[in-house]
């Protein structure tokens, strides 16, 4: 028998809002331990929480951009455990009322177009962090009361490959929103694993387990590898597999059992008497969609149509936005927005990143700390944006060659000269001067009587090495689509 | 004048007049206070701790800004000493909520109404007792020994802001903060004779109150008289950006509508509030209280609350399931007493035990059970229909009439030990204070008599709607100055 696998995915992702969910502590990775703290997001006795705004608008943001449904009415609830890193041993979540549900994330997956639907998105408050030194533990409650969105998907997923896509698409999402700096390292972002098997076929889904401790992208991706076909041996062998939740090993590559049902945690829901529930008004919710943006997939499918690029070229648009960005308001100017694409990927950000690196080497020697890393951008760059554009109309005018172009492009980048300029001040203009062409063309006819003798006999290719040729002689400057005019007519004479 | 009142024993409207008129000083109030306590709360053990030279420099403070020229409009309660039930914040000050499991916990912030009050003012001193973590209604669960009753030292105070109402009763402070979440300001202040409010739900910032039952909590004054409770609750009253729960309600000038005039104001009584437990002196008074009410040119009306009778059940469902999430910070590893463990659940299990009290463990066990995978639709949810109704109920009764009138206990003070090994005879004592909270709307009690033999007070309590402490107090304020209730003191203390 075929089995499949069915999984479902939570992601947490910390909002990258200016303070704490509910208090004004900073909201910032990195510093000292317990010194974003105040009587609030310690839970000392007679404190109370006040929800931030700005938490509400970046959730019901998400739930836009993931297509969701906002309900008028939503609250938050307690949900009762003891863990030294939870300092009212509570967490606010939302349970039953969540700020946003039933949505869908639409990505590419394997040349085509795949949807997973999305239960909801609701917003949470994060914890502290315990360290176990030799003889004791701390906790560090910078962290605690941190914005924390779960999104939690339907079981759509069918394979580790198709998990690792939706969760980039989903990052990508979060990012062009906005709403989180989905800092994997940082531990911004967090996912659990729903997952089990069933013979392909059948529509009843199996025992669900759950794993946990992945802290990347690819772990979520190594673990699913190695648990599906672990679930699969277990149930192509007659055994039986009991709802439970795992832990993942990342060097080990492999999960094991942590708990199983008859464990599981009773955490007591119940409403948050502290607070009110939440009831969005049109006017409110009207705001929060002016801040809508284009998603990823839509932007690069937009780029390949209005643009005619080709899916790499949108594809790397919509992973760089800054790139993307830079290169749409001078494609809508261009007359040739694929050569244009061409000059800024090829060109443009590989300069770029060659500056970049360069700078990245020469602070370090500095000792300055990777943080403090001062780097060229787009913003910084020496020439206007529109230079590229001339330089591409340069080139589509036959005014220099490719050749050239690369020499004025290396120009102007490295002084901010206009293309023109530069043209003219190192004589870079295409000689187009039939005379002078026609001259040249003899000096490389009677210079290769090889490639001459083989055109003749019928091998057209043999242009090319003439045109060469002249090309040479003329130091890149001539024409070359007249130059092969020329010597055509020379050789067929 | 030979039997002149000592400074202690007088109310803040006669003191701020006096204060203004620089006849007194603050620091002279606030020593009078002191000297009380030395002299009384060996006896009475109000106050848990209380640190003179605190109260003194508050008032010597006071005295400056006074001779700078602050006045009462400006400050309403400049050079007032006003202590504080255990239970609330108090920058620098213990924070122990009538609990061991606290330890040596220093608050290092004010509640919102601390804040307020040091803004108009006060002298803020003292740690009142209380039943722990207001978990009570006799302030014997107090980890601090219990208080005794300023009018008879062998009888409880009430609770759970026992130590608040003994304080005022016993003029050891001129007005204290208490908080009350089933009757905890109302029932004491009824068994002490003197008057305790409990605002409307929202009135009052809740920020610094460390949370029993976090929807039925609310911060409320006990003082000798009513216009000094008016004076303190404009005082306190307001929305608080800290507290989402607080309500943006203008805060009307509560003491300019004790004018008197309750010609046509409609009292409600409620046939259920006629129960089998209420003592004949108690309900002698009551009935007394009501012809006064006529005579002062009230109507009185009859009217129904059907649900009633739900209300205890419905009380001690709903705050014990609030009261098993609130305290379950307290577990020793961040601030307060511990007890260490091999592990985190050794820990906790220590620290707690040790910590809390069989009353609050009796409710927190009780919480988390109705809060319990299976329970939770049976107690909880219900619970909270239930209250609901009894919430409509009242809302329903104040289309009739401005106020309810009804006894605020069915007895007066009982004796030490009398109660606290039966837990369900202690939580009736509450049924006439509990729907109040339940309801969430505002409530009061003052004194209206006294049984005869021992002489201890009986409490008469009024329920307004929401936001409608103006008329409450207009109501009570009308009843007191006819009758001489409030101007009698405790006399086995003098
Ligand atoms: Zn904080």
């Amino acid at each position: 028998m075929e089995y499949e696998a069915v999984i479902g995915l939570e992601t947490h992702v910390q909002l990258n809002t200016k303070s704490k969910m509910w208090c004004g502590c900073a909201n910032a990775y990195g510093a000292a331990p317990n010194t974003q703290v105040c009587p609030v997001c310690l839970g000392l006795p007679g404190v109370l929480p006040v929800p931030n705004e700005e938490a509400l608008r970046k959730t019901i943001l998400t739930g836009y951009l993931l297509n969701c449904e906002i309900p008028r009415f939503a609250k938050f609830d307690r949900k009762n455990y003891f863990y030294p890193d939870a300092p009212k041993n509570y967490q606010l979540t939302q349970y039953d009322k969540p700020s946003t549900a039933n949505g869908f994330v639409e990505f590419e997956f394997q040349g085509g177009l795949s949807r997973v639907r999305i239960t909801r998105a609701h917003l949470e408050e994060d914890v502290g962090k315990s360290f176990h030194f030799d003889r004791n533990s701390g906790v560090d409650f910078n962290r605690a009361g941190v914005p924390l969105m779960e999104i939690v998907s339907e079981p759509d997923i069918t394979s580790a490959d198709m998990a690792y896509e939706y969760l980039n698409a989903l990052k990508d999402i979060l990012l062009y929103g906005g709403v989180s700096d989905c800092d994997m390292e940082k531990g911004m972002v967090r996912c659990d694993v729903n997952v089990s098997v069933r013979p392909v076929g059948s529509t009843g889904l199996g025992a669900k387990i759950e794993i946990k401790n992945m802290n990347s992208f690819s772990g979520v991706r190594r673990a699913l590898e190695y648990e599906i076909p672990r679930q699969i041996e277990v149930v192509k062998k007659g055994g039986k597999l009991i709802q439970s939740t795992r832990r993942w090993d990342d060097t080990t590559g492999i999960t094991e059992e942590m708990r199983t049902k008859e464990h599981a945690h009773d955490y007591r829901y119940f409403p948050e008497p502290d607070m009110m529930p939440l009831a969005p008004t049109e006017e409110w919710l009207a705001d929060v969609r002016k801040l809508v943006v284009e998603l990823p997939l839509a932007r690069k499918q937009r780029f390949i149509r209005e643009y005619a690029l080709p899916a790499a070229d949108a594809e790397t648009f919509k992973n760089d936005v800054a790139l993307g960005n830079y290169f749409e308001p001078l494609a809508k100017q261009s007359a040739n927005p694929k050569a244009l694409a061409n000059w800024v990927i090829n060109n443009l950000r590989a300069k770029l990143t060659e500056t970049n690196e360069r700078e990245k080497t020469e602070q370090a020697e500095l000792g300055i700390e990777p943080a403090d890393l001062q780097l060229t951008t787009l913003a910084d760059l020496k020439f206007p944006p529109a230079a590229l554009l001339e330089l591409v109309a340069l080139v589509e005018a036959k005014t220099i060659s490719s050749a050239a172009a690369q020499q004025v492009f290396a120009e102007m980048y490295a002084t901010g000269q206009a293309p023109a300029a530069i043209v003219q001040e190192k004589g870079l203009a295409q000689v187009s001067d039939t005379g002078a062409i026609e001259k040249l063309c003899d000096e490389a006819i009677a210079a290769s009587p090889g490639p001459v003798a083989d055109y003749r006999a019928g091998k057209a290719a043999a242009l090319n090495a003439l045109k060469g040729y002249v090309m040479k002689l003329s130091k890149g400057k001539a024409n070359p689509a007249l130059a092969g005019d020329i010597l055509e007519r020379k050789l067929k004479a | 004048m030979p039997n002149a009142l000592s400074l202690n024993q007088l109310s803040i409207s006669e003191l701020t007049g006096r204060l203004a008129r620089r006849e007194i000083s603050a620091r002279e109030i606030t020593q009078a206070c002191l000297d009380q306590i030395a002299r009384v709360d060996g006896t009475v053990h109000a106050f848990i701790s209380h640190n003179p030279a605190d109260a003194l420099a508050q008032a010597d403070a006071a005295d400056r800004e006074l001779a700078a020229g602050v006045t009462i409009a400006q400050k309403p309660l400049l050079g007032i000493p006003i202590a504080i039930k255990d239970v609330l914040a108090v920058k620098d000050h213990p924070l122990n909520c009538g609990s061991k499991i606290l330890g040596k916990f220093v608050s290092p912030y004010d509640a919102t109404v601390i804040e307020k009050m040091r803004a108009a003012g006060a002298v803020i001193f003292g740690r009142l007792n209380m039943d722990e973590f207001a978990m009570g209604s006799s302030t014997e669960t107090s980890a601090f020994g219990i208080t005794r009753n300023p009018w008879d030292p062998a009888r409880i105070p009430g609770g759970s802001s026992g130590g608040s109402a003994a304080a005022v009763a016993a003029d050891e402070a001129i007005a204290t903060l208490g908080t009350d979440t089933g009757g905890s300001i109302r029932q004491p202040a009824a068994l002490c004779g003197c008057v305790g409010l409990k605002p409307t739900y929202g009135r009052v910032s809740r920020y610094g109150l460390t949370a029993f039952a976090s929807s039925l909590d609310q911060i409320g004054p006990f003082t000798k008289n009513i216009e000094d409770s008016a004076r303190v609750l404009g005082v306190i009253s307001g929305l608080d950006p800290k507290d989402s729960t607080s309500v943006d309600v203008p805060v009307p000038d509560y003491v300019a509508a004790l004018d008197g005039n309750i010609r046509g104001l409609k009292l409600g009584v409620p046939k259920e509030y006629l129960i089998g437990g209420l003592d004949p002196e108690v309900k002698a008074s009551v009935d007394a209280a009501i012809q006064q009410y006529l005579a002062l040119g009230a109507e009185i009306v009859d009217i129904s609350l059907p649900h009633t009778d739900y209300a205890v059940a419905t009380y001690y469902i709903v705050a014990t399931a609030e009261a098993s999430a609130n305290l379950a910070r307290f577990d020793g590893i961040r601030y307060g007493q511990r007890v260490d463990g091999a592990d985190p659940l050794e820990l906790y299990t220590r620290t707690r035990g040790a910590g809390f009290g069989a009353e609050v463990k009796r409710r927190i066990i009780l919480g988390t059970y109705v809060l319990s995978s299976g329970y939770y639709d049976a107690y909880y949810l219900r619970a909270q229909k239930v209250r609901t109704l009894i919430r409509n109920d009242f809302l329903a009764a104040f289309k009739q009439v401005d106020a309810i009138i009804t006894p605020t206990t069915p007895t007066a003070a009982f004796k030490i030990g009398e109660k606290s090994g039966d837990p369900l005879q202690m939580y009736l004592s509450d049924i006439f204070t509990i729907s109040c909270n339940l309801a969430g709307i505002s409530g009061i009690s003052l004194p209206c008599g006294f049984t005869t033999n021992p002489k201890l007070p009986i409490g008469l309590q009024l329920l307004g709607q929401p936001f409608g402490e103006a008329t409450l107090l207009k109501l009570a304020h009308a009843y007191e100055q006819s009758t001489p209730w409030h101007r009698e003191k405790p006399g086995t203390l003098a």
